[in-house]
């Protein structure tokens, strides 16, 4: 090793003081002769699978850091099992309790914590431990093997974390805790609630409200004694009730302790040479406890070690996840609510989600997720950013059902900015995790791990990671995909928000204030701006043609040899012999090649020349059925009361009546309906977008539902009694979905998305609801048979004809 | 080479077409934004779609059954897909907004 090279010494060979060296090697790898020097006899490894390792979810080899073999090929002297005792800041030398000396030039300290044990009669007992180390591991499962009954005090995230631990490990476990509900500082007490049920289902049993006052036993520990003169039997203690930094090596060498080595914003202590880093390090006032914020220190570090510029660590926003299979439970900032700032919370106890968001001055300050945390990433990335949110707070609320997350994961995360944490732990954003697929060639979680970190640490994370491998090496796109298309990097509900904000009210228009980056847009972009406009302004807005595709631009269905098919509206599926007959003598008249019944009851004529359709439509003289429009379909039916024996409502009526309402409707996808007249449904109308089953006295109302390439059966929505009633919750619920779902999103993605709750809550009050039913109305009212306007207009039925044969030629 | 008066400028919608059929050829007529007018075969490189009846964007259409990019003035794909259509030289009369279609 030269001689030149500074030398460096690392007290602690934990997370954060590592984690600072890597950054280090990568920015400055000749710079330093470096040395560690760590308590423990491991090489570093991620004390947050502790857990996991106690969980059964990993083994103790499975979560080692950096192996022996690193720290050979990195040059560095490693000395494990070695705990510095004295730091001599004149000499600049330190000395371990095995006598070693070595001399440093510049000096971390990342001592980590020590965990806290309650200073309790008896607490120096066989069996009681902390849930710190390894050997703590490995003592909760030596005892596993040999006694029964365990308790934890401490019902935070550490406690409960040991507790589902040993709960794995087969032993009886009780969590005594002293405050009335668990994990406080995460969570408020409702969340708090439902958590504890849910793991007194897994078998965890509680002891609230209890002081512990003595440890009993001889020699090993055989209860606790409570202030209130109960006594609970045990063959082992765990305490979990909080951590303090390990400062008594920083105090004795006169560096500057508070709660934490106090260190600036380049992580220096008062003395030169001397940084600190991790649990043990105070910056502004604040010990962090997590691994997040301690790897954002280690950054700014390794770069002031490098003579790299740097802003300085300025501090960190944190979250929690709790790492309990089988429960869900995210918070993140500040989640109580003090003067200035308001909270909106969402409680399902049916469905267990509890949801609490905290606002001050139009930023979400706090966050807390019970039962699905599908949204946690994405709440995080705005506290931290600290973007203002007025308007969207019912959207955040209700967020992304994580039902929605697994189905349609791609949605959620294509929409995702580009520095969006995905990774807490690591810091690692989705945009650096696309880079590793994409151009380092990463194909599986495993390389992905290896190549950024992400999911490295407390692998939460790792779903989202999967669905972003699956989003950008499932097809080896090479460009990121943002916003709803290439032209654009926003986001549909972004381009709404601002098309409503400025008042846009052209397809041009949109493009040019929003800054498209193809100046006429693309097929995907052009007719979405052309829906989302004509439905925020259907009485103002001229629909744009030329932004439609094919099949709506010339209101027949193309098919692939380019010819056409003509289905005309049958509404209900209900025709007459002399509607049959008029059909019949037009496909005779044209020479249809094909005829055929479509799957929602109506005759397609197939094989039409686009020169014919006008004419065609002319001789039916009856509209032609949007068979191919993003609009009301069809509305299937079966005999229903009127005919059929088991029929309790008139299914043909009522699914005529809603077809005649709705046709015409532009929607941001295909709507299907159908109505069946009993539960026996032969209308199938639980796949349908919008289905109506008779019941005896009334009418269950279904969405959601789809028959196509995912199918889908249907929510039930709500029963209700009349025909009126019918109508006004089809209504309501079209235009709910018309506002709110993307183009190209068909209902039944896009409740599995918002879920089906966040609907139900909107279409429940009678205001609301008949407030939808006006608008939809007003957008019905403008709507006009295009197949007659065709007809009957030159200029638009120019489009169909050919340009005659040229007359004059020149030469 | 024939020159022929195929129309006028007014038949075609802007980011509209027409079909034009001349011997065995079907020709398909763009008007652009600008006012433009430029002509192609009809038929797309991929799978023979009708690209009269594409979307036009810029100066480029969507053949409207796999999406394929074609610029209308080279006529080349474009990428990520390969191929070229046939371009027609138009000419069109600023007085009399005479289409000219040269072939
Ligand atoms: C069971 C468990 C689960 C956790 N789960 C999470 C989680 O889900 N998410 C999260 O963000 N955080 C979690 N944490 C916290 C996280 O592990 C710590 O924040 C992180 O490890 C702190 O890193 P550090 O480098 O500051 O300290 P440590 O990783 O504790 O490293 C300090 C090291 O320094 C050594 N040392 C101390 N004094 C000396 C000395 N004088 N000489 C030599 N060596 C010395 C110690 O032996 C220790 O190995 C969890 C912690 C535990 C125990
Ligand atoms: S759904 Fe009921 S009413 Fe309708 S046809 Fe079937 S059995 Fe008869
Ligand atoms: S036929 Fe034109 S894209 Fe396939």
């Amino acid at each position: 090793m030269s001689a030149a090279r500074k030398k460096l010494i690392l007290v602690g060979n934990g997370m954060a003081g590592v984690r600072a060296i890597e950054h280090l090697l990568k920015l400055a790898p000749e710079a330093y002769e470096i040395t560690i020097f760590g308590s423990e006899p491991h090489p570093n490894y991620n004390r947050i699978m502790l857990s996991s390792v106690l969980a059964g979810g990993a083994a103790m080899e499975d979560i080692i850091i950096n192996d022996l073999e690193w720290y050979k090929s990195n040059n560095i002297n490693l000395y494990t099992g070695h705990t510095v005792t004295s730091i001599d800041t004149e000499q600049r030398k330190v000395t371990t309790d095995k006598g070693i000396e070595a001399h440093y030039d510049e000096l971390v300290l990342a001592t980590g914590s020590d965990p806290f044990m309650l200073p309790l009669p008896g607490a120096d007992k066989e069996g009681v431990i902390a849930f710190r180390d390894i050997k703590d591991c490995e003592i909760m499962q030596e005892t596993s093997k040999t006694h029964k009954k365990a308790l934890v005090i401490g019902g935070g995230l550490l406690g409960l974390e040991a507790a589902r631990g040993l709960l794995h490990l087969g032993m009886e476990v009780s969590v005594v805790h002293i405050h009335d509900y668990i994990m406080e500082r995460q969570l408020d007490e409702a969340a708090a609630v439902m958590l504890r049920k849910e793991l007194e289902a897994q078998g965890m049993k509680f002891l609230l409200k209890k002081q512990s006052e003595a440890i009993l036993g001889k020699k090993r520990v055989k209860g606790l004694l409570f202030a209130d003169g109960t006594v609970e039997d045990t063959d082992l203690i765990v305490m979990a009730v909080g951590i303090k930094p390990n400062v008594a090596l920083a105090r004795k060498s006169g560096i500057e302790v508070n709660r934490g080595i106090v260190v600036s914003d380049y992580m220096e202590t008062n003395i030169p040479g001397i940084y600190a880093v991790g649990e043990c390090a105070e910056h502004r006032g604040i010990a962090y406890g997590l691994v997040a914020p301690l790897y954002e220190q280690g950054a700014v570090l390794a770069k002031k070690l490098a003579g790299v510029p740097t802003e300085g660590y300025a501090g960190s926003v944190t979250s929690t996840k709790l790492k309990v299979s089988g429960v869900d439970v995210f918070s993140a900032g500040r989640f109580t609510e003090q003067p200035g700032s308001r909270s909106l919370r969402y409680q399902d106890e049916i469905e267990g989600v509890y949801k609490k968001l905290v606002i001050e001055d139009d930023k979400l300050v706090g966050a807390v997720l019970f039962g699905d945390t599908g949204d946690g990433a994405h709440l995080f990335s705005m506290i931290k950013n600290g973007e203002r949110i007025k308007g969207k707070e019912k959207e955040l609320l209700l967020g992304i059902s994580s039902d929605a997350l697994g189905a349609s994961k791609g949605n959620r995360l294509e929409g995702m900015a580009d520095d969006e944490i995905i990774c807490g732990c690591n810091g690692v954003s989705k945009g650096a995790i696309a880079e590793a697929i994409q151009s380092g060639g990463c194909t599986s979680v495993g390389q992905i791990k290896a190549c950024t970190k992400a999911s490295a640490s407390c692998g939460g994370c790792k779903p989202l990671v999967e669905g972003l491998l699956q989003m950008y090496a499932g097809d080896n796109v090479v460009t990121v995909k943002e916003g709803i298309c290439g032209c654009t990097t926003l986001g549909r509900d972004e381009i709404v928000a601002e098309i409503k904000r400025m008042e846009l009210k052209t397809v041009k228009e949109v493009m040019n204030v929003l800054e498209w980056s193809n100046e006429e847009g693309c097929p995907k972009c052009r007719p979405s701006l052309n829906y989302y406009l004509g439905m925020l302004w259907p009485e103002e807005y001229i629909d744009e043609k030329e932004s439609r595709y094919t099949n709506e631009r010339y209101h027949a269905n193309i098919q692939k040899d380019g010819t056409y098919s003509v289905v005309p509206r049958i509404y209900g599926g209900v025709t007459s012999p002399a509607e049959l007959i008029k059909i019949a003598e037009v496909a005779v008249k044209f020479d249809v090649p094909l005829v055929k019944f479509t799957g929602g009851q109506r005759l397609d004529l197939l094989g039409v020349k686009k020169e014919d359709l006008p004419k065609m439509w002319e001789e039916l003289d009856m509209p032609s059925g949007h068979a191919y429009g993003k609009t009301l379909r069809t509305v299937k039916t079966c005999v229903g009361s009127t005919f059929c024996r088991f029929g309790t409502q008139d299914a043909m009526g009522m699914g005529i009546r809603l077809e005649k309402a709705f046709e015409r409707l532009n929607a941001p996808g295909k709507v299907k309906l159908a109505v069946s007249g009993c539960p026996r449904n032969c209308a199938e109308a639980t796949i349908k977008d919008f289905g109506v089953v008779a019941i005896d006295g009334g009418w269950e109302l279904h969405v959601g539902g789809n028959g196509g390439v995912h199918v889908r059966a249907t929510d039930l929505l709500c029963v209700v009694k009349t025909d009126d009633e019918v109508l006004e919750w089809a209504s309501a619920f079209l235009q709910y979905y018309r506002e709110n779902a993307g183009w190209n999103e068909r209902t039944a993605q896009w409740v599995e998305r918002v879920g089906l709750d966040s609907i139900k809550q909107a279409l429940e009050d009678p205001q609301e609801r008949l407030a939808l039913v006006e608008r939809i109305q007003t957008a019905l009212s403008v709507t006009t048979d295009p197949w007659k306007e065709i007809v009957n207009t030159p200029d638009l039925r120019k489009n169909f004809e050919q340009i005659t044969q040229p007359a004059t030629e020149t030469v | 080479m024939t020159k022929m008066l195929v129309g006028k400028v007014t038949d075609i919608d802007v980011k509209g077409s027409r079909k034009l059929q001349v011997g065995d050829k079907e020709i398909a007529l763009f008007k652009l934004t600008s006012g433009e007018v430029l002509a192609v075969e009809n038929k797309c490189p991929h799978k023979g779609g009708v690209l009269s009846e594409g979307m036009v964007c810029g100066s480029k259409v969507h053949c409207p059954l796999h999406d394929w990019r074609i610029d209308l003035h080279s006529g080349d794909v474009q990428a990520p897909d390969t191929g070229h259509v046939t371009t027609y030289e138009v000419e069109v009369d600023p007085d009399s907004g005479h289409i000219y279609l040269t072939m």
